[in-house]
């Protein structure tokens, strides 16, 4: 029972990482319909940042976080405003060979800048270890996960829904042209829209050195996850990535656990079963955009 | 497409005949070595290591051997076999290199073999450690190691040692799975037990799931195997998850503890016990000159695929003082034969059979060592063969 517990919250925070990494993806991939496989370098960069920002300069962990978010969002704003923008009407396949070029570029910089070697962030001794409630191993840092992810899903669920600045996004993706004309500054909306989900993703880079490991090739090893993550989940909200993250990340600790020969191939398999009984995700729209 | 590939083997193959037939009567006045290393990619840091170690090599012993200026030529293969082989015949045939060297990974050593008995030239890998290398070429010698080295002697060591029940975890890939068979073949033939036994996926992104089943397995160590970069990973979830306070060991070959990553790992690593070939921590005086020039030249220290490359080096110099200078490959390949020396690492040979080095496999504690964490050797089992080999 208690091993089952265990393994319930392992998938959790597994799961909510997943989401935080992925939920970028879903935004802009989703919302403003752009392919952005460079999205795991955003990641990187946000967790490069906090490495160098801990381990270097000795700032603590919780100060280092925001930062690996700021300056993922900053450099994804200025990518947007100086390349992502031009291609925002081009075809998907120039998308996606635009974001992969960019992707490769990002693994080379840092592996000169940083070599190839995998790094970690000196964590603070309270983020260290685990601790029993009731005969149930629950990690200090996998905890932590959890509640900085589930504070983060509940705020997004909330910008989108129920502010003014969510309703602008939601319209402008509805309709760029309709709400461009309703004084909507479409261009603006989704600039900022990326650079949040970049942010996003740069905090989840921070956040998954301890777990996924941190190295030049993060972007090309984790792309299939996040992909993974969005198609299970559809992209016309926030809520369908969230399940479908916490349902590859349970699924993937308690196969890797309970058939651990078969336990790389569960995630895949999940994801197949899934497509197969609902093509356009959990949460899709029925009609293809 | 076939055709294409067809006629270029074909055309890669004449090359390399008519290269074989021509290369005695060739006598230049410097000596070429190919040197084919992962210099991006996952294994860029034992690509990076080899080439440190060669420069090192040849800055202290000069670059001139029996009246001959020594050359090196480095190729980037990034541990893809395809590209190892288009590098392999491009210094072949282009370059006319006398030894190709390095090779990152095994199947990298395996597509250049082919290649150097064509061309009759020798092939010195400096890292690749599984034991079918050398017997798929007679021109291939090996300054590395092999798995089996350090794996049936930690099973010898763990039985011997009090360890009765383990739980293995080896990366699922060709050297994960030598390191598990031949450490099951030993630890179970003293008596010990395997309780449990996990091969996780080559990418693999948590290892929490697998570190919870060995944790409620109960074993009194674990055996690892996990390709270098992941042993932190796996060494700090280790920690995490209170293996290390259930009194579960970590044992295992040394690559887990590679001296390239070790400092890094967190004190979760102390007391991990392996078996390995070379410590930065080796207390000769050979080796501490070795790591205080290394250190001073490169700025971080060598691990176990740095000495690989520095014996590599000497192994081909030593091989041409043999020969006087003949560049000949199979006069070069037996004079490597039987060669013994002082390595950093301690007394090594070629075997003049296998063509697989002969070395100490060292068993070692990590400890704080002046604040840094090293492999502190504290047993030595002395010239030890490849036994993946001998049985055959």
């Amino acid at each position: 029972m208690t091993a089952i517990l265990t393994n319930l919250f392992d998938g959790v925070a597994y799961g909510m990482l997943l989401f935080v990494l992925a939920c970028g993806l879903a935004v802009t991939l989703g919302l403003m319909n752009f392919v952005n496989l460079a999205h795991g370098a955003f990641a990187m960069a946000g967790g490069y940042v906090c490495m160098v920002l801990v381990n270097r300069l000795g700032w603590p962990f919780f100060a280092a976080l925001p930062l690996a978010f700021v300056s993922a969002a900053a450099i994804g704003i200025v990518l947007e405003r100086t390349l992502y923008r031009h291609l925002y009407t081009r075809s998907h396949l120039d998308q996606v060979l635009f974001t992969i070029g960019l992707t490769f570029m990002s693994v080379a910089a840092v592996d000169y800048i940083q070599g190839s070697s995998r790094v970690f962030i000196n964590l603070p001794a309270a983020l260290q270890g685990q601790f029993d409630v009731f005969g149930v191993g629950i990690g200090r840092y996998r905890l932590m996960i959890v509640v900085i992810c589930g504070l983060l899903t509940i705020a997004l669920q909330m910008v989108l829904a129920k502010t003014r600045f969510g309703s602008r996004l939601r319209a402008a993706v509805d309709d760029p042209r309709a709400a461009s004309g309703l004084g909507i500054n479409v261009p603006q909306v989704f600039a900022f829209t990326f650079a949040f989900g970049c942010g996003l993703a740069g905090l989840g880079g921070a956040l998954s050195a301890e777990i996924l490991g941190l190295d030049p090739y993060f972007p090309l090893k984790f792309m299939i996850y996040f992909l993974i993550v969005v198609t299970v989940g559809g992209s016309s909200s926030i809520t369908g990535p969230f399940l479908a993250s916490l349902l590859l990340g349970i699924g993937d600790v308690a196969g890797k656990y309970y058939v651990p020969k078969m336990g790389p191939f569960v995630i895949y398999t999940m994801m197949i079963v899934i497509l197969i009984w609902r093509p356009n995700g959990l949460f899709g729209r029925t009609a293809a955009r | 497409m076939f055709d294409r590939k067809q006629f270029s083997r074909v055309a890669a193959a004449a090359a390399i005949a008519g290269l074989a037939a021509v290369a005695p009567a060739k006598a230049a006045d410097s000596v070429k070595v190919g040197l084919i290393l992962p210099m991006t990619g996952g294994q860029a840091s034992t690509g990076k290591q080899i080439e440190n170690a060669i420069k090192l090599y040849m800055q202290q012993n000069g670059d001139t051997v029996a009246g001959k200026k020594v050359e090196i030529i480095v190729k980037d293969d990034a541990a893809i076999p395809d590209k190892t082989k288009t590098a392999a015949q491009e210094l072949i045939v282009n370059d006319k290199v006398n030894f190709i060297a390095g090779f990152g990974v095994t199947p990298a050593a395996l597509a250049a073999a082919p290649l150097a008995t064509q061309a009759k030239i020798p092939e010195v890998v400096m890292a690749a450690g599984t034991s079918i290398i050398t017997e798929r070429s007679p021109y291939i010698v090996r300054t590395s190691f092999t798995l089996a080295q350090s794996s049936t002697i930690i099973g010898d060591w763990a039985v011997k040692n009090g360890i009765k029940k383990v739980a293995t975890l080896t990366s699922d890939y060709a050297p994960g799975n030598d390191a598990l068979n031949f450490f099951k073949e030993h630890f179970t033939a003293g008596g010990g037990e395997v309780v449990e036994e996990v091969k996780t996926p080559l990418a693999n992104p948590d290892f929490a799931p697998f570190l919870q089943r060995m944790k409620d397995a109960k074993p009194d160590a674990i055996f690892v195997f996990v390709p270098a970069g992941q042993g932190g990973n796996f060494m700090k979830q280790y920690a995490e998850r209170g293996l290390d306070k259930a009194g579960i060991k970590v044992i295992g070959p040394g690559d887990v503890t590679d001296d390239d990553l070790l400092n890094n790992m967190g004190d979760a690593v102390l007391g991990t016990v392996t078996a390995h070939l070379y410590s930065a921590a080796h207390p000769s005086q050979m080796n501490k000159d070795f790591v205080a020039a290394y250190k001073k030249a490169f700025g971080n220290r060598p691990g176990f695929m740095a000495v690989s490359g520095y014996d590599g080096i000497h192994l081909i110099y030593e091989a041409l003082k043999k020969t006087g200078g003949d560049t000949d490959g199979t006069k070069l390949i037996e004079a490597m034969k039987g060669q013994k020396w002082e390595s950093p690492r301690g007394p090594i040979s070629i075997d003049p059979e296998t063509r697989d080095i002969v070395q100490n496999i060292y068993i070692r504690k990590v400890e704080k060592v002046d604040g840094e964490l090293y492999n502190v050797e504290f047993a030595t089992f002395e010239a030890v063969k490849d036994l993946g080999k001998t049985k055959k």
